[in-house]
């Protein structure tokens, strides 16, 4: 298990006591955003669909790059990484 | 209600034009006091939606990161959304809503070949039902 670090969206504060990081403990990025869900309630369904995969409008870093580059979920975390949830932004007239 | 300060009105504005008659998005930075999103400076993304440039746009997502990140060492953080509707009001559509995020302004800027007609400011409604509902835009 490693210690990581959760950066939180502004769209999101609210389900973290207004927290813009959480430190968690997990072995994989799932297992930190899962972490994350049992610390704070609602986040994990913003961020995860009801299959468990990242959700179309967000995407999750691991330091600067997407996970989906990484593995998807399942890349491995060590001691003093740093996750981001970045909502993704689109609309249109 | 969102602070936005003259010269950030400028830069969008300027955006929005030079973007025409294509939709051209963004993001405001600065800090949030409650209900007021206060704009420090605005960022222009790409529109990673070439497809249908004209009435849609998707913000390149290492590029949010990016801003997100800058925002961050700024002491900041990401407090709104600003886009263009070219011929188009400067009221959100489905589209906007099906995408919105809570706590964000949601600047829409209705430009013509001839400049900004119109500027606009949504934020999600603080509710059961996901609606926009237009703030007040002051200058300071």
């Amino acid at each position: 298990m490693s210690n990581v670090t959760v950066r939180i969206p502004t769209p999101l504060r609210s389900m973290t006591g207004g927290a813009d990081e959480v430190t968690v403990s997990g072995a994989t990025v799932k297992d930190a955003l899962d972490a994350l869900g049992a610390k704070h309630e609602g986040v994990l369904s913003k961020v995860l669909d009801a299959k468990g995969g990242v959700r179309s409008f967000v995407n999750v870093y691991l330091g600067s790059r997407n996970i989906k580059a990484l593995g998807g979920l399942g890349a491995e975390l060590k001691d003093g990484d740093v996750l981001a949830i970045v909502p993704a932004v689109a609309g249109g007239k | 209600m969102l602070v936005l300060p003259a010269d950030c009105r400028g830069e969008i504005e300027a955006f929005v034009c030079k973007g025409y008659p294509y939709e051209t998005c963004g993001v405001m930075l600065g800090c949030s006091e409650g209900t007021k999103n206060i704009v420090s400076s605005v960022r222009q993304l790409n529109n990673t939606n070439t497809e249908r440039a004209n009435d849609r746009f998707e913000m390149d997502s290492d590029e949010m990161f990016a801003v997100q990140e800058e925002a961050r060492s700024l002491g900041e953080e990401v407090v709104g959304i600003w886009h263009s509707h070219p011929d188009h009001p400067a009221a959100p559509s489905q589209t906007d809503l099906d995408k919105a995020w809570p706590m964000w302004s949601y600047i829409i800027a209705s430009v013509t070949k001839d400049g900004v007609a119109a500027m606009t400011s949504w934020r999600l409604a603080d509710d059961e039902d996901k609606r926009f509902e237009e703030e007040r835009v002051n200058d300071e």
